[in-house]
């Protein structure tokens, strides 16, 4: 009976062009209003590292002012001191952890054809391309021996890489960054974490650095960051190792713990060396140390921009409007065919042989409604990107995979149905006889 | 007026109605909430700067060669850039208003780590600062030459005149706020600071901070390798002197790099650029929305039309005119509608409230709820309209019509 409610669902669609074409419409804007910003939202919230999002963490220490919080209601800095990451560093105690900070350098390209320019840098201990799964194309990072004889050494990213060799193997070459000499040791590939977990203090959505080289390097250069440095205790006299020694937070700290036992006895080694300090009279605060793994990490920094939140509610009540539409365009469609229902129905079609028919009627219509709308979301999201073209990560931001094409066709059926149920409800109450006399 | 057999009509033939009247209302509840949040985007994107955003420019030098001199380096080009015609002056400093990064420092009224203190935003500046950036001074004065100095990073004093802004005398000194020239504040827990001067306006680098009117000048030259210089050039200058300086600073010291060169007018863009999309997005929402309904509206009153044309021929049969055809069916729009918008400003101020609790939007202005219930009846009317006149149009021969 399937084909037959198909079959006459289709011909009924196609005797009537216009309702039809009105209700597949209706559908189609309201799903692709509401999928484009679900898709943007999607991406935002996306895991950027789904294959060890749970065994990554970002460590919180609260070293803060006796006087106020880091942050309402009672939180904890987001980055370390340059005392407390090294002191972590040094003890081990995770599986893997590195501690790291953004900077800047002039890259100084050999001869005279190319201009030096400004990169971005990471400061990094060896660790890093390991724990994030860093993609490499030539090459590889370093080892700790090379954080602990302060080695100059650097990988590239593979823009950076391309400017300066011209995209070739460039291990063991070197590049001069200011006026420090560095051997590559790497090349990454393209990189592109979305968002960029690790650091979202110059951005959530940002590139990644143009080159990494070792921590203790940077120290030992004086590279000061670039990205927040906040100090609830004047610095004092002394210059660079005066910040060095000073309660400035400034760095990132991430460890990689597998399991539960694990994350417990890192939170309970972090409370230990808190509790340390305190004795020699720093953390003033009460024990407010955090582990929190990456997605934890990006709720907690609030990545998904709160526009989008809000657009996502309001796309939300234009798809109800649109289902009202719908509702409304089925009914009439329902109540112009009342003679042909209850001449049906006199002729011995059940309630429930009417309801299947409109509902499979409808299910057609979702159907066309959903690829009409997976159409006008492509559309949507180009449209967001024109609007929003001036950040270069929005186009990362506005491909749609297979997920979210499943999603809007799904949606939409499922809409269309909803919205088909009670004006099929209607259908099915038609009395056999009321409307086969002629007044 | 013939509202009771309209509304009886109503009741007994309810559903279609009752979806315009749900379509209507959660239009309104979205179209009300949509104008609140353009409203207010618009007010935080009209706030002035304080400073001469046509005519100035910037740009960030950073030196990298081993022999680089910091000093020299900045007096020399700070000289150059005065020196150029067309040029009205120049500092260099960390940042300007909007830019979207910059230092903020707690400043205290008493000396000592315990008392309260008021996040400020710093502008490092010298006594062309308030010349460069175009700031009003409205009470005290500016900087003297024999008040600037360098920072030293060693002993990382700071200490000497420093120039608030109105906001920040307000926050400071609440009962008298020109009370603050010639009073004494602190920097880094007691470094302390005296207010030479006061301007009227100069907005902080983070647009969305609650401080964001509460900027400090301080005549103290930093002397790390990279810095920002400010550049104010004559009405109608800018675009062109902007190469010519780039040019002109970037040969005149092959030990650096000159980039990053950006004008106020672009950093403005930047900075409130979110705000800007989303007021188009919500624009763009609220006119297809009202199509939407408007499409919906017409659609059911065609049907409905259709369904009664034996009703209207045998009512125009029985002696009544065209007009009150027309009038009858505008008018059974206008009760529906009305229903529509009566639930639609409730929804509204329903969803107006979550909204300002879960996302911290501002609450709705009182005229906006009448001013939307009024222009969804206009369109609903003005949709109906067409429907309406074809319905009396209808002859009242189709009365006789066995069809």
């Amino acid at each position: 009976m399937f084909r037959y409610y198909l079959k006459l669902g289709l011909l009924s669609i196609r005797g009537n062009p216009m309702l039809s074409g009105l209700m597949v419409a209706a559908i189609a804007v309201g799903i692709g209003a509401c999928m484009t910003i679900v898709n943007v939202d999607y991406i935002m919230s996306g895991n950027p590292i789904p294959q060890k999002s749970d065994v990554l963490f970002r460590v919180q220490l609260d070293s803060w002012s006796p006087d106020e919080p880091y942050d309402d209601p009672d939180e904890p800095p987001d980055q370390v001191t340059y005392l407390d990451g090294t002191a972590l560093l040094k003890a081990g105690k995770a599986r893997r952890q590195v501690l790291s900070y953004r900077s800047g350098r002039v890259l100084r390209p050999e001869g005279e054809e190319q201009m030096p320019f400004d990169v971005n840098s990471r400061g990094t201990s060896a660790d890093f391309f390991a724990m994030f799964d860093v993609p490499f194309k030539y090459g590889s990072g370093w080892d700790k021996t090379a954080d602990d004889n302060v080695e100059m050494v650097i990988v590239l990213s593979r823009e950076i890489n391309d400017r300066v060799f011209g995209g070739e193997n460039s291990v063991g070459r070197t590049v001069m960054l200011n006026g420090d000499a560095f051997r590559v040791t790497g090349v990454l590939e393209d990189w592109t974490p979305i968002p960029k977990f690790y650091d979202i203090t110059n951005g959530a959505f940002n590139e990644v650095e143009d080159v990494y080289f070792p921590f203790s390097v940077s120290i030992s250069i004086e590279l000061s960051g670039r990205g927040n440095t906040s100090c609830w205790k004047p610095v004092g006299v002394g210059g660079w190792s005066a910040f060095l020694n000073s309660e400035c937070v400034w760095m990132q700290y991430w460890v990689e713990l597998h399991g539960d036992d694990e994350r417990a006895e890192y939170l309970a080694f972090l409370d230990a060396y808190a509790e340390s300090q305190k004795l020699l009279g720093r953390f003033p605060r009460p024990l407010n140390n955090r582990l929190n793994n990456v997605m934890e990490w990006m709720e907690y920094r609030e990545v998904v921009e709160e526009d989008v939140k809000v657009l996502l509610g309001l796309a939300i009540l234009f798809l109800v409007v649109c289902l009202l539409n719908t509702i409304g365009l089925l009914l009439a469609k329902v109540l112009r065919r009342s003679a042909d229902i209850s001449l049906r129905r006199a002729l011995g079609a059940s309630k429930n042989a009417v309801f299947s028919q409109y509902i499979i009627e409808a299910g057609v219509i979702g159907l066309a409604g959903g690829l009409a709308g997976v159409g006008m979301t492509w559309l949507g999201l180009r449209g967001i990107e024109i609007l929003y073209g001036q950040f270069d990560f929005v186009s990362n931001l506005v491909s749609m995979d297979w997920v979210m094409i499943l999603a809007a066709v799904v949606l939409a059926i499922f809409s269309a149905l909803g919205a088909a149920l009670y004006p099929t409800w209607r259908a099915c109450r038609i009395e056999p006889a009321s409307q086969l006399k002629t007044i | 007026m013939e509202i009771g057999p309209i509304f009886r009509a109503l009741m007994r033939n309810k559903t279609s109605y009752v979806l315009i009247a749900l379509q209507i209302a959660v239009t309104l509840a979205i179209m009300a909430n949509a104008i609140a949040i353009i409203q207010e985007r618009s007010r935080l994107m009209g706030r002035p700067s304080g400073v001469d955003e046509n005519n100035i420019f910037y740009l960030t030098s950073t030196g990298f060669a081993e022999d680089f001199d910091v000093r020299s380096t900045i007096t020399e080009d700070l000289d150059a850039l005065r020196n150029t015609p067309g040029v009205i002056d120049a500092i260099s400093t960390n940042t300007v208003p909007l830019q979207g990064g910059g230092w903020s420092s707690g400043i205290r009224l008493e000396p000592g780590r315990d008392n309260e203190s008021t996040g400020f935003a710093i502008y490092f500046s010298d006594e062309h600062g308030i010349n460069t950036f175009g700031l009003d001074l409205v009470a005290g004065r500016n900087f003297l030459p024999t008040d600037v100095y360098w920072h030293d990073f060693d002993t990382n004093r700071w200490e000497g005149a420093g120039i608030i802004t109105r906001a920040g005398a307000e926050t400071l000194y609440p009962d008298d706020p020109d009370s603050a020239v010639g009073k004494t504040v602190y920097i880094n827990d007691d470094d302390p600071i005296t207010i030479v001067g006061l301007v009227d306006k100069m907005q902080a680098a983070w647009n969305g901070w609650s401080g964001v009117e509460r900027s400090m000048l301080v005549p103290h030259k930093r002397t790390s390798k990279s810095t920002r210089y400010v550049i104010r050039t004559e009405p109608g200058l800018r675009d062109r002197l902007m190469p010519e300086i780039e040019e002109m600073l970037a040969t005149s010291n092959r030990g650096r790099i000159v980039q990053g060169m950006r004008t106020m007018t672009e950093t403005r863009e930047r900075s409130y650029f979110m705000d800007g999309s989303m007021i188009k997005l919500l624009i763009f929402i609220v006119a297809v929305l009202t199509a939407i309904t408007s499409l919906g509206i017409v659609g059911l009153a065609s049907f409905s039309v259709t369904r009664r044309r034996k009703q209207i021929g045998t009512r125009r049969a029985l002696g009544a005119t065209r007009v009150a055809i027309l009038r009858y069916f505008m008018l059974e729009n206008f009760l529906v509608s009305g229903v529509g918008v009566a639930g639609g400003a409730i929804l509204a101020v329903g969803l107006n409230i979550w909204m300002v609790q879960t996302f911290d939007l501002a609450r709705i202005a009182w005229y906006i709820i009448p001013a939307a219930m009024l222009t969804l009846w206009v369109v609903g009317q003005a949709a109906v309209y067409g429907p309406a006149r074809r319905a009396s149009l209808v002859p009242p021969a189709v009365a006789t019509r066995a069809v």
